[in-house]
């Protein structure tokens, strides 16, 4: 009994390896053929065909909202490490009713849906003159993912041991010194599992985009994919081509660190 | 710890201390202040008026919105899909994600395989997967309509029912972010001991018990982990609708999110959007802490 379950399980995971990436198949099969080839999208063509993947790229903006879409992941990035791992030090070190106040705050801010706020929030955005500015959609999606960062820093900070702190404060080291030169050093797997479960949620964001980058030169990905499936909905060959591209750096990065990724998301969330 | 400074020496400490603290708060206080607090309150101030969205002029109308919003029908299958979507996810995400886990925590070829496959998904926009499924779910050339002419069946029009549709989305987001939940199992699983494991069987103590009453227990962590985020990531669902449906056929899909996000981008009714944003972030909030509240009573301390 137990040997033929053991003989099953090998076909049983094959079997849902296939299933969950399905979608992704029949997407590559759509994006590979030519449009007047008719034959099921199960079947991927025999021949070689990337016009689609050629159309996708020279005759809409996705190269340029690539190049969008890092620059404002990568900033965002580098807020949310600096802000998230400088504000949740004093958080995980000491221990005040303003302290406990603001970690509820935090909390209350991660819950905050993004539409809930979305009419004041574009109106306050105006009034900034933040409307289709890269500084403004980055400080938005700062603020909205540095919960997550400041949280997950704290965790991390209060998991080091303190003696090498009180043994600064006795040289006298104020709370800056001492974070930079002895906290600061100890914090890069955590630094990575925020870059990489914040980044991806950056670069995958559709929401924010979608209300403060409205003109077609400050595009991101998502918003082009979307323009691409709701303008062209004829050529279904170029817009499947353009989300195959868009998958792509994704799986690449996932596949390089799927360590990190791992870690990044379970560390913290089942202690 | 601090050592022995005159009386005015320490004061002087102390303040730089305080200033110090304030200044690496000062940046998270500000941003939350401006992105987030000033927002909510305007966004209650909002709520009381027939705003449009972006004219100079409007008035002030009282409790109308929220009159409006309690007999607003569209508003009502808003929230009951946006429940189905935040209730059904959690329920369908954590017992499948948690089958999952128990059976890639096997060692067996392919396992690794099965692992990446499962969350990949994971990683990918669900804008963009809600695209991608609308070449599954097309009625002429759609992968699964092939199947059905395949099997001898009729070709289905598959988003065309509201039911379906709604099921579908719920299916769809569940097999897109099942992988998350696994993954936060099978962490889980690492934590138990073994040995726990090994006395059990020597004890005789059947397969089901020992998951009932060892596993399940000691999974309570990474239970309410996953309840929490499945739950708040439903209610919140926006991208993969957007995609999907649009909300359609008729209203019959869109969540709340999506609801706001017509109410504002298409009608132009600014007010009565913020209305509905005041409603479910109070619905959300008051879930969550319910929930969490009644999963962390039956918690076990180990």
């Amino acid at each position: 009994m137990s040997r033929i379950r053991k003989l099953a399980l090998p076909p049983l995971g094959l079997a849902l390896a296939v299933i969950h990436l399905l979608p992704l198949y029949i997407a590559a099969s759509v994006a590979f053929k030519r449009t007047t080839d008719l034959s099921s999208r199960w079947r991927l063509p025999d021949y070689v065909y990337l016009d689609h993947f050629k159309s996708a790229l020279l005759e809409s903006n996705l190269p340029r909202a690539f190049g969008n879409t890092l620059v404002l992941t990568v900033s965002t990035a580098v807020l949310l490490v600096v802000i998230g791992s400088v504000s949740a030090y004093p958080l995980a070190r000491i221990h005040s009713r303003l302290n406990r106040l603001w970690m509820n705050v935090i909390l209350g801010v991660m819950m905050v849906p993004t539409l809930s706020v979305i009419v004041p929030l574009y109106a306050v955005m105006r009034d900034f003159g933040a409307i289709n500015a890269n500084w403004g959609i980055v400080l938005v999606l700062t603020t909205y993912n540095l919960p997550l960062s400041i949280f997950l820093y704290a965790n991390f900070i209060r998991t080091i041991p303190r003696e090498l702190d009180e043994a600064a404060k006795v040289d006298g080291c104020g709370h800056f010194r001492l974070f930079y030169s002895i906290v600061l050093p100890q914090l890069k797997p955590v630094t990575a599992a925020v870059l990489i479960l914040k980044g991806l949620k950056v670069w995958n964001d559709y929401e924010f985009p979608l209300y403060f980058l409205q003109k077609p030169h400050n595009q991101t990905v998502t918003l082009a994919i979307s323009r691409f499936f709701s303008d062209t909905s004829s050529d279904f060959g170029s817009a499947s081509a353009a989300a195959v591209m868009a998958v792509i750096p994704v799986t690449v990065a996932f596949l390089a660190l799927q360590k990190y990724f791992i870690s990044g998301l379970t560390d913290g969330a089942v202690k | 710890m601090r050592s022995n400074v005159s009386v005015g020496g320490l004061n002087r400490s102390r303040l730089a201390d305080r200033l110090q603290i304030a200044a690496m708060y000062a940046p998270a206080v500000v941003l939350f202040g401006l992105f987030v607090f000033y927002p909510l309150i305007s966004g209650v101030r909002i709520s009381f008026t027939d705003w449009n969205g972006y004219s100079q002029n409007y008035s002030f109308i009282g409790w109308d919105n929220y009159r409006k919003l309690f007999s607003d029908s569209n508003i009502r299958t808003a929230f009951v899909n946006t429940i189905i979507y935040g209730v059904g996810s959690a329920v369908i995400q954590n017992v499948w994600g948690l089958l999952y886990a128990l059976l890639l925590n096997r060692k067996f070829a392919g396992r690794t395989l099965a692992r990446a496959a499962i969350y990949l998904p994971v990683m990918i926009s669900g804008l963009i997967m809600g695209y991608i499924w609308y070449f599954m779910l097309q009625y002429s050339g759609g992968a699964l309509n092939d199947l059905m002419l395949a099997l001898g069946l009729a070709r289905v029009d598959w988003l065309a029912d509201p039911r379906r549709a709604v099921g579908l989305i719920l299916f769809i987001t569940s097999l897109q972010y099942v992988g998350q939940a696994m993954v936060i199992y099978l962490a889980g699983l690492q934590t138990i001991p073994q040995t726990y494991y090994e006395a059990a069987e020597m004890d005789g103590v059947r397969v089901w018990s020992r998951f009932r009453h060892i596993t399940l227990p000691l999974l309570a962590p990474a239970i309410i982990t996953n309840a929490t985020l499945k739950l708040i990531g439903g209610l919140q669902l926006f991208d993969l609708v957007m995609a999907l449906t649009g909300g359609g056929p008729g209203f019959s899909t869109h969540s709340v999110s999506t609801m706001i996000n017509y109410l504002y981008f298409t009608s132009q009714n600014a007010g009565y959007s913020a209305t509905l944003g005041i409603a479910l972030f109070l619905t959300i909030m008051a879930i969550t802490i319910a929930v969490n509240r009644f999963l962390r009573k039956r918690e076990v301390e180990h």
